[in-house]
Protein backbone atom coordinates (compact mmCIF):
# COMPACT_ATOMS: atom_id res chain seq x y z
CA UNK A 1 0.00 0.00 0.00
CA UNK A 2 1.30 3.41 -0.90
CA UNK A 3 1.14 6.07 1.78
CA UNK A 4 0.01 8.72 -0.70
CA UNK A 5 -2.78 10.81 0.78
CA UNK A 6 -5.93 11.10 -1.30
CA UNK A 7 -7.62 14.51 -1.08
CA UNK A 8 -10.91 15.58 -2.58
CA UNK A 9 -11.38 18.48 -4.99
CA UNK A 10 -14.84 19.68 -6.01
CA UNK A 11 -14.77 21.84 -9.11
CA UNK A 12 -17.08 24.80 -8.87
CA UNK A 13 -14.91 27.31 -10.64
CA UNK A 14 -17.00 27.83 -13.78
CA UNK A 15 -19.14 30.89 -14.25
CA UNK A 16 -21.84 28.75 -15.83
CA UNK A 17 -22.78 30.97 -18.75
CA UNK A 18 -24.90 28.23 -20.28
CA UNK A 19 -27.18 27.79 -17.25
CA UNK A 20 -27.66 31.56 -16.76
CA UNK A 21 -27.22 31.08 -13.00
CA UNK A 22 -24.41 29.96 -10.75
CA UNK A 23 -24.16 26.19 -11.07
CA UNK A 24 -22.86 25.67 -7.54
CA UNK A 25 -26.12 27.02 -6.12
CA UNK A 26 -28.53 24.97 -8.21
CA UNK A 27 -30.50 22.61 -6.03
CA UNK A 28 -31.37 18.98 -6.41
CA UNK A 29 -33.42 17.39 -3.66
CA UNK A 30 -33.35 20.78 -1.93
CA UNK A 31 -29.59 21.02 -1.47
CA UNK A 32 -27.12 23.10 -3.42
CA UNK A 33 -24.92 21.01 -5.68
CA UNK A 34 -21.73 22.14 -4.02
CA UNK A 35 -22.91 21.05 -0.58
CA UNK A 36 -24.06 17.72 -1.95
CA UNK A 37 -20.75 17.11 -3.74
CA UNK A 38 -18.73 17.99 -0.64
CA UNK A 39 -20.82 15.67 1.53
CA UNK A 40 -20.32 12.91 -1.02
CA UNK A 41 -16.56 13.26 -1.31
CA UNK A 42 -15.51 14.10 2.26
CA UNK A 43 -16.05 10.67 3.91
CA UNK A 44 -14.42 8.83 0.99
CA UNK A 45 -10.98 10.46 1.03
CA UNK A 46 -8.32 9.98 3.69
CA UNK A 47 -7.04 13.54 3.29
CA UNK A 48 -9.11 16.74 3.15
CA UNK A 49 -11.80 17.89 0.78
CA UNK A 50 -11.43 21.27 -0.96
CA UNK A 51 -13.49 23.43 -3.25
CA UNK A 52 -11.73 24.64 -6.36
CA UNK A 53 -12.37 28.33 -7.00
CA UNK A 54 -11.25 30.94 -9.47
CA UNK A 55 -9.30 33.86 -8.04
CA UNK A 56 -12.40 36.12 -8.23
CA UNK A 57 -14.59 33.63 -6.34
CA UNK A 58 -12.36 33.52 -3.30
CA UNK A 59 -14.73 35.60 -1.14
CA UNK A 60 -17.98 33.96 -2.29
CA UNK A 61 -19.91 33.00 0.90
CA UNK A 62 -21.24 29.68 -0.35
CA UNK A 63 -17.79 28.51 -1.43
CA UNK A 64 -15.77 29.90 1.46
CA UNK A 65 -17.76 27.77 3.93
CA UNK A 66 -15.26 25.12 2.82
CA UNK A 67 -11.49 24.92 2.45
CA UNK A 68 -10.68 26.31 -1.00
CA UNK A 69 -7.86 26.13 -3.53
CA UNK A 70 -7.70 29.05 -5.95
CA UNK A 71 -6.70 28.69 -9.60
CA UNK A 72 -3.20 29.87 -10.49
CA UNK A 73 -4.25 30.71 -14.02
CA UNK A 74 -7.51 32.35 -15.19
CA UNK A 75 -9.85 31.29 -17.95
CA UNK A 76 -8.43 27.81 -18.46
CA UNK A 77 -11.50 25.95 -17.23
CA UNK A 78 -11.37 22.86 -15.01
CA UNK A 79 -7.77 21.95 -15.78
CA UNK A 80 -6.64 25.07 -13.87
CA UNK A 81 -8.32 23.73 -10.71
CA UNK A 82 -6.61 20.36 -11.08
CA UNK A 83 -3.27 22.04 -11.71
CA UNK A 84 -3.66 24.27 -8.64
CA UNK A 85 -4.46 21.30 -6.40
CA UNK A 86 -1.48 19.26 -7.61
CA UNK A 87 0.67 22.33 -7.11
CA UNK A 88 -0.65 23.06 -3.59
CA UNK A 89 0.02 19.54 -2.28
CA UNK A 90 2.50 17.97 -4.68
CA UNK A 91 2.92 14.72 -2.71
CA UNK A 92 -0.82 13.96 -2.63
CA UNK A 93 -3.27 12.36 -5.03
CA UNK A 94 -6.62 14.02 -5.81
CA UNK A 95 -10.11 12.71 -6.28
CA UNK A 96 -11.53 15.38 -8.59
CA UNK A 97 -15.25 15.86 -8.96
CA UNK A 98 -17.41 18.26 -10.94
CA UNK A 99 -20.18 19.72 -8.81
CA UNK A 100 -22.90 19.23 -11.43
CA UNK A 101 -23.35 15.47 -11.46
CA UNK A 102 -26.81 14.98 -9.93
CA UNK A 103 -26.94 11.23 -10.52
CA UNK A 104 -23.56 10.47 -8.97
CA UNK A 105 -23.68 8.42 -5.77
CA UNK A 106 -21.05 7.04 -3.39
CA UNK A 107 -20.90 3.58 -5.05
CA UNK A 108 -19.37 4.99 -8.25
CA UNK A 109 -16.76 6.93 -6.27
CA UNK A 110 -15.94 3.94 -4.07
CA UNK A 111 -15.45 1.77 -7.14
CA UNK A 112 -13.09 4.39 -8.61
CA UNK A 113 -11.06 4.46 -5.39
CA UNK A 114 -10.95 0.66 -5.17
CA UNK A 115 -9.87 0.25 -8.79
CA UNK A 116 -7.40 3.15 -8.65
CA UNK A 117 -4.23 2.42 -10.64
CA UNK A 118 -1.54 4.04 -8.49
CA UNK A 119 1.21 3.36 -11.02
CA UNK A 120 -0.55 5.32 -13.79
CA UNK A 121 -0.96 9.10 -14.04
CA UNK A 122 -4.68 8.95 -13.34
CA UNK A 123 -7.71 6.67 -13.09
CA UNK A 124 -11.00 7.64 -14.73
CA UNK A 125 -14.24 6.24 -16.08
CA UNK A 126 -15.03 5.76 -19.74
CA UNK A 127 -17.94 7.86 -20.94
CA UNK A 128 -20.94 5.65 -21.48
CA UNK A 129 -21.68 7.71 -24.57
CA UNK A 130 -18.45 7.66 -26.53
CA UNK A 131 -15.98 5.58 -24.50
CA UNK A 132 -13.71 8.59 -23.95
CA UNK A 133 -12.28 9.43 -20.50
CA UNK A 134 -14.39 11.38 -18.00
CA UNK A 135 -11.83 13.75 -16.47
CA UNK A 136 -14.15 15.35 -13.91
CA UNK A 137 -14.79 12.25 -11.81
CA UNK A 138 -11.28 10.87 -11.65
CA UNK A 139 -8.22 10.33 -9.47
CA UNK A 140 -5.05 12.23 -10.37
CA UNK A 141 -1.80 10.84 -9.00
CA UNK A 142 1.06 13.15 -7.89
CA UNK A 143 3.00 12.02 -10.97
CA UNK A 144 0.42 13.68 -13.24
CA UNK A 145 1.50 17.15 -12.14
CA UNK A 146 4.48 17.55 -14.47
CA UNK A 147 2.51 16.23 -17.43
CA UNK A 148 -0.47 18.51 -16.79
CA UNK A 149 1.75 21.55 -16.33
CA UNK A 150 3.55 20.78 -19.58
CA UNK A 151 0.15 20.35 -21.24
CA UNK A 152 -0.98 23.79 -20.05
CA UNK A 153 2.37 25.32 -21.00
CA UNK A 154 1.86 23.94 -24.52
CA UNK A 155 -1.38 25.93 -24.74
CA UNK A 156 -3.73 22.98 -24.25
CA UNK A 157 -6.68 23.17 -21.84
CA UNK A 158 -8.87 20.11 -22.45
CA UNK A 159 -8.47 17.61 -19.60
CA UNK A 160 -10.26 14.89 -21.58
CA UNK A 161 -7.75 15.24 -24.38
CA UNK A 162 -4.92 15.16 -21.84
CA UNK A 163 -6.31 11.89 -20.49
CA UNK A 164 -6.65 10.42 -23.97
CA UNK A 165 -3.00 11.14 -24.74
CA UNK A 166 -1.49 10.00 -21.46
CA UNK A 167 -1.09 6.92 -19.31
CA UNK A 168 -4.52 6.91 -17.68
CA UNK A 169 -6.36 3.81 -16.47
CA UNK A 170 -9.96 3.69 -17.72
CA UNK A 171 -12.80 1.88 -15.98
CA UNK A 172 -16.33 0.99 -17.04
CA UNK A 173 -19.06 2.70 -15.02
CA UNK A 174 -20.71 0.43 -12.46
CA UNK A 175 -23.82 2.67 -12.53
CA UNK A 176 -24.63 3.69 -16.08
CA UNK A 177 -26.17 7.11 -15.44
CA UNK A 178 -23.82 8.19 -12.68
CA UNK A 179 -21.96 10.80 -14.74
CA UNK A 180 -24.83 12.13 -16.82
CA UNK A 181 -24.43 15.86 -16.85
CA UNK A 182 -26.85 18.71 -16.43
CA UNK A 183 -25.82 21.66 -18.50
CA UNK A 184 -28.88 23.46 -19.64
CA UNK A 185 -31.83 24.70 -17.69
CA UNK A 186 -34.10 22.31 -19.57
CA UNK A 187 -31.98 19.30 -18.73
CA UNK A 188 -31.99 20.53 -15.15
CA UNK A 189 -35.78 20.49 -15.02
CA UNK A 190 -35.93 17.04 -16.53
CA UNK A 191 -33.31 15.69 -14.15
CA UNK A 192 -35.21 17.16 -11.18
CA UNK A 193 -38.41 15.51 -12.40
CA UNK A 194 -36.55 12.26 -12.81
CA UNK A 195 -35.29 12.44 -9.23
CA UNK A 196 -38.88 12.98 -8.08
CA UNK A 197 -38.37 16.41 -6.53
CA UNK A 198 -39.02 20.10 -7.06
CA UNK A 199 -42.54 19.74 -8.44
CA UNK A 200 -41.61 17.13 -11.03
CA UNK A 201 -44.36 15.16 -12.70
CA UNK A 202 -43.45 12.13 -10.60
CA UNK A 203 -45.36 13.79 -7.77
CA UNK A 204 -47.87 16.22 -9.23
CA UNK A 205 -48.90 14.10 -12.21
CA UNK A 206 -49.05 10.73 -10.49
CA UNK A 207 -52.78 10.58 -9.85
CA UNK A 208 -53.98 12.00 -13.14
CA UNK A 209 -51.52 10.19 -15.39
CA UNK A 210 -50.91 6.76 -13.84
CA UNK A 211 -49.32 5.51 -17.09
CA UNK A 212 -46.42 7.94 -16.97
CA UNK A 213 -42.97 6.49 -16.58
CA UNK A 214 -39.50 7.93 -16.30
CA UNK A 215 -37.14 6.85 -19.05
CA UNK A 216 -33.63 7.79 -20.02
CA UNK A 217 -33.01 8.32 -23.69
CA UNK A 218 -29.63 8.16 -25.37
CA UNK A 219 -28.84 9.57 -28.78
CA UNK A 220 -25.94 8.70 -31.03
CA UNK A 221 -24.31 10.11 -34.15
CA UNK A 222 -26.78 11.92 -36.45
CA UNK A 223 -29.64 11.53 -33.94
CA UNK A 224 -27.45 13.07 -31.23
CA UNK A 225 -26.84 16.07 -33.45
CA UNK A 226 -30.51 16.39 -34.37
CA UNK A 227 -31.62 16.11 -30.74
CA UNK A 228 -28.89 18.55 -29.67
CA UNK A 229 -27.92 16.31 -26.74
CA UNK A 230 -26.42 12.92 -26.01
CA UNK A 231 -28.94 11.88 -23.40
CA UNK A 232 -31.92 13.05 -21.42
CA UNK A 233 -34.20 11.86 -18.67
CA UNK A 234 -37.87 12.41 -19.33
CA UNK A 235 -41.41 11.60 -18.27
CA UNK A 236 -43.44 9.90 -20.94
CA UNK A 237 -46.72 8.08 -21.43
CA UNK A 238 -45.21 6.13 -24.33
CA UNK A 239 -45.68 2.42 -23.69
CA UNK A 240 -43.13 1.10 -26.19
CA UNK A 241 -39.94 2.30 -27.89
CA UNK A 242 -42.02 2.79 -31.03
CA UNK A 243 -44.36 5.25 -29.29
CA UNK A 244 -41.43 6.95 -27.59
CA UNK A 245 -39.62 7.47 -30.89
CA UNK A 246 -42.73 8.94 -32.53
CA UNK A 247 -42.97 11.38 -29.61
CA UNK A 248 -39.29 12.33 -29.90
CA UNK A 249 -39.53 12.81 -33.66
CA UNK A 250 -42.11 15.46 -32.85
CA UNK A 251 -40.55 16.96 -29.71
CA UNK A 252 -36.88 16.80 -30.66
CA UNK A 253 -37.11 17.14 -34.42
CA UNK A 254 -35.53 13.75 -35.11
CA UNK A 255 -35.42 13.29 -38.86
CA UNK A 256 -34.53 9.63 -39.31
CA UNK A 257 -37.33 7.24 -40.20
CA UNK A 258 -37.68 4.45 -37.64
CA UNK A 259 -37.41 1.67 -40.22
CA UNK A 260 -33.71 2.54 -40.60
CA UNK A 261 -33.00 2.37 -36.86
CA UNK A 262 -32.48 -0.31 -34.25
CA UNK A 263 -33.54 0.10 -30.67
CA UNK A 264 -31.63 -0.83 -27.51
CA UNK A 265 -33.18 -1.05 -24.05
CA UNK A 266 -30.89 -1.08 -21.02
CA UNK A 267 -27.78 -1.57 -23.18
CA UNK A 268 -29.12 -4.61 -25.05
CA UNK A 269 -30.65 -4.77 -28.51
CA UNK A 270 -34.39 -4.57 -27.95
CA UNK A 271 -37.69 -4.63 -29.73
CA UNK A 272 -39.75 -1.68 -30.95
CA UNK A 273 -42.88 -3.14 -29.37
CA UNK A 274 -41.56 -4.33 -26.03
CA UNK A 275 -43.22 -2.68 -23.02
CA UNK A 276 -41.22 0.09 -21.37
CA UNK A 277 -40.74 0.07 -17.62
CA UNK A 278 -40.03 2.89 -15.22
CA UNK A 279 -36.30 3.65 -15.19
CA UNK A 280 -35.50 2.01 -18.54
CA UNK A 281 -32.75 3.45 -20.71
CA UNK A 282 -33.70 3.51 -24.37
CA UNK A 283 -31.27 4.16 -27.21
CA UNK A 284 -32.18 4.64 -30.85
CA UNK A 285 -29.36 3.48 -33.10
CA UNK A 286 -28.85 4.99 -36.56
CA UNK A 287 -27.37 2.74 -39.27
CA UNK A 288 -23.90 1.74 -38.13
CA UNK A 289 -20.67 2.30 -40.05
CA UNK A 290 -17.79 0.72 -38.19
CA UNK A 291 -14.69 -0.59 -39.92
CA UNK B 1 -9.19 -16.17 -26.04
CA UNK B 2 -11.35 -13.53 -27.73
CA UNK B 3 -11.00 -9.87 -27.24
CA UNK B 4 -13.00 -7.04 -28.75
CA UNK B 5 -11.88 -3.58 -27.66
CA UNK B 6 -12.53 0.08 -28.36
CA UNK B 7 -9.38 2.16 -28.34
CA UNK B 8 -8.70 5.87 -28.04
CA UNK B 9 -5.12 5.68 -29.18
CA UNK B 10 -3.35 4.48 -32.33
CA UNK B 11 -3.71 0.74 -32.91
CA UNK B 12 -0.50 -1.25 -32.74
CA UNK B 13 -0.81 -4.24 -35.10
CA UNK B 14 2.46 -5.86 -34.03
CA UNK B 15 1.42 -5.85 -30.39
CA UNK B 16 -2.10 -7.06 -31.18
CA UNK B 17 -0.74 -9.94 -33.25
CA UNK B 18 1.72 -10.87 -30.54
CA UNK B 19 -1.15 -11.18 -28.05
CA UNK B 20 -2.92 -13.51 -30.46
CA UNK B 21 -0.11 -16.03 -30.87
CA UNK B 22 -0.60 -19.52 -29.53
CA UNK B 23 1.31 -22.79 -30.10
CA UNK B 24 -1.79 -24.52 -31.46
CA UNK B 25 -2.09 -22.06 -34.37
CA UNK B 26 -0.57 -22.89 -37.74
CA UNK B 27 -1.97 -19.89 -39.57
CA UNK B 28 -2.67 -16.26 -38.69
CA UNK B 29 -4.59 -13.77 -40.77
CA UNK B 30 -4.97 -10.10 -39.89
CA UNK B 31 -7.03 -7.38 -41.54
CA UNK B 32 -6.15 -3.71 -41.17
CA UNK B 33 -8.79 -1.14 -42.03
CA UNK B 34 -7.41 2.37 -42.62
CA UNK B 35 -8.94 5.81 -43.10
CA UNK B 36 -9.23 6.50 -46.83
CA UNK B 37 -8.98 9.96 -48.39
CA UNK B 38 -12.12 9.57 -50.48
CA UNK B 39 -15.61 8.08 -50.25
CA UNK B 40 -18.39 7.95 -52.84
CA UNK B 41 -16.51 10.38 -55.04
CA UNK B 42 -15.85 12.99 -52.34
CA UNK B 43 -12.46 13.95 -50.95
CA UNK B 44 -12.33 13.10 -47.24
CA UNK B 45 -10.06 15.08 -44.90
CA UNK B 46 -10.58 13.25 -41.60
CA UNK B 47 -13.21 11.37 -39.68
CA UNK B 48 -14.64 10.65 -36.28
CA UNK B 49 -15.88 7.39 -34.82
CA UNK B 50 -18.47 7.29 -32.09
CA UNK B 51 -19.47 4.09 -30.27
CA UNK B 52 -22.21 2.98 -27.91
CA UNK B 53 -19.55 1.35 -25.77
CA UNK B 54 -21.36 -1.21 -23.58
CA UNK B 55 -23.38 -2.60 -26.45
CA UNK B 56 -20.50 -2.38 -28.95
CA UNK B 57 -18.27 -4.41 -26.64
CA UNK B 58 -20.92 -7.03 -26.08
CA UNK B 59 -21.82 -7.30 -29.76
CA UNK B 60 -18.15 -7.42 -30.78
CA UNK B 61 -17.48 -10.24 -28.34
CA UNK B 62 -20.54 -12.09 -29.63
CA UNK B 63 -19.26 -11.92 -33.21
CA UNK B 64 -15.82 -13.16 -32.20
CA UNK B 65 -17.32 -16.07 -30.25
CA UNK B 66 -19.55 -16.96 -33.17
CA UNK B 67 -16.61 -16.92 -35.58
CA UNK B 68 -14.59 -19.17 -33.25
CA UNK B 69 -17.42 -21.69 -33.06
CA UNK B 70 -18.22 -21.57 -36.77
CA UNK B 71 -14.63 -21.85 -38.08
CA UNK B 72 -13.05 -23.77 -35.21
CA UNK B 73 -10.61 -20.94 -34.47
CA UNK B 74 -8.13 -21.01 -31.63
CA UNK B 75 -7.94 -17.24 -31.29
CA UNK B 76 -9.76 -14.14 -32.53
CA UNK B 77 -9.34 -10.49 -31.67
CA UNK B 78 -10.55 -7.13 -32.91
CA UNK B 79 -9.66 -3.57 -31.90
CA UNK B 80 -11.65 -0.59 -33.15
CA UNK B 81 -10.73 3.07 -32.82
CA UNK B 82 -13.03 5.75 -31.46
CA UNK B 83 -12.54 9.51 -31.61
CA UNK B 84 -10.89 11.63 -34.29
CA UNK B 85 -8.77 9.94 -36.97
CA UNK B 86 -6.59 11.31 -39.74
CA UNK B 87 -6.17 9.91 -43.26
CA UNK B 88 -4.07 6.75 -43.23
CA UNK B 89 -4.62 5.94 -39.57
CA UNK B 90 -5.78 2.45 -38.69
CA UNK B 91 -9.48 2.39 -37.81
CA UNK B 92 -9.90 -1.31 -37.17
CA UNK B 93 -7.73 -4.38 -36.73
CA UNK B 94 -8.97 -7.97 -36.89
CA UNK B 95 -6.70 -10.93 -36.24
CA UNK B 96 -7.42 -14.65 -36.09
CA UNK B 97 -5.34 -17.72 -35.41
CA UNK B 98 -6.37 -21.19 -36.60
CA UNK B 99 -4.81 -24.59 -37.08
CA UNK B 100 -4.83 -24.11 -40.89
CA UNK B 101 -4.86 -21.19 -43.31
CA UNK B 102 -8.25 -21.84 -44.90
CA UNK B 103 -10.32 -21.25 -41.77
CA UNK B 104 -8.11 -18.30 -40.84
CA UNK B 105 -8.80 -16.44 -44.12
CA UNK B 106 -12.51 -17.21 -44.03
CA UNK B 107 -12.95 -16.30 -40.37
CA UNK B 108 -11.13 -12.98 -40.70
CA UNK B 109 -13.43 -11.95 -43.54
CA UNK B 110 -16.48 -13.14 -41.61
CA UNK B 111 -15.53 -11.08 -38.55
CA UNK B 112 -14.85 -7.78 -40.31
CA UNK B 113 -18.04 -8.11 -42.38
CA UNK B 114 -20.17 -8.70 -39.31
CA UNK B 115 -18.50 -5.96 -37.31
CA UNK B 116 -19.24 -3.44 -40.03
CA UNK B 117 -22.80 -4.65 -40.16
CA UNK B 118 -23.95 -4.80 -36.57
CA UNK B 119 -21.60 -3.28 -33.97
CA UNK B 120 -22.97 0.13 -32.84
CA UNK B 121 -20.14 2.33 -34.11
CA UNK B 122 -20.76 5.37 -36.27
CA UNK B 123 -18.49 7.26 -38.63
CA UNK B 124 -18.63 10.94 -39.47
CA UNK B 125 -16.68 12.07 -42.50
CA UNK B 126 -15.38 15.61 -42.96
CA UNK B 127 -15.06 16.54 -46.61
CA UNK B 128 -12.72 18.83 -48.47
CA UNK B 129 -15.61 21.11 -49.47
CA UNK B 130 -16.34 21.88 -45.80
CA UNK B 131 -19.38 19.62 -45.58
CA UNK B 132 -19.63 16.61 -43.30
CA UNK B 133 -21.88 13.62 -42.97
CA UNK B 134 -22.63 10.43 -41.06
CA UNK B 135 -21.91 7.43 -43.25
CA UNK B 136 -24.99 5.28 -44.03
CA UNK B 137 -27.32 7.76 -42.30
CA UNK B 138 -27.77 10.52 -44.80
CA UNK B 139 -30.44 8.78 -46.88
CA UNK B 140 -32.54 7.70 -43.92
CA UNK B 141 -34.66 10.80 -43.41
CA UNK B 142 -38.36 10.24 -42.85
CA UNK B 143 -40.46 11.34 -45.82
CA UNK B 144 -41.67 14.87 -44.97
CA UNK B 145 -45.36 13.97 -45.47
CA UNK B 146 -45.28 10.79 -43.40
CA UNK B 147 -45.30 12.74 -40.13
CA UNK B 148 -47.58 15.68 -40.44
CA UNK B 149 -46.41 17.34 -37.27
CA UNK B 150 -42.73 16.94 -38.12
CA UNK B 151 -41.01 20.15 -39.20
CA UNK B 152 -39.39 20.51 -42.59
CA UNK B 153 -36.15 18.54 -43.14
CA UNK B 154 -33.21 19.81 -41.17
CA UNK B 155 -31.41 22.33 -43.39
CA UNK B 156 -27.87 21.12 -42.76
CA UNK B 157 -28.90 17.58 -43.68
CA UNK B 158 -30.38 18.66 -47.00
CA UNK B 159 -27.28 17.69 -48.97
CA UNK B 160 -26.76 14.21 -50.32
CA UNK B 161 -24.29 12.11 -52.23
CA UNK B 162 -26.75 11.73 -55.16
Amino acid sequence: MSATVLNGLVLAGGRSTRMKRDKAGIEYAGRPQLERAMELITPLVDGRAFVSVSAEQRGDPQRSAYATIADLTSNLGPIAGIQAALHARPADAWLVLACDLPFLGPATLRHLIEQRARGRLATAYRSRFDGRPEPLCAIYEPASRASIEAWIAAGETCPRKWMSRNDVALLDLPEQRALDNVNTAQEYQEASASLGVAGGDAISGASTLPQRRRVNVRYFALLREQAGRGAEALQTDARTPQELYAQLQRDRGLQLAPQFLRVAVNDEFGDWLQPLSDGDTVAFLPPVAGG
Amino acid sequence: MNRFSLQERALEPARLLEQLRHPSCGGYVAFEGAVRNHNEGRAVLRLEYEAFAPLALREGERILAEACARFGLERASCAHRVGALQIGELAVWVGVGAAHRGEAFDACRYIIDHIKHSVPIWKKEYYEDGDSGWVNCEHCAAAPDSHESTPAPHPHRAHGHS
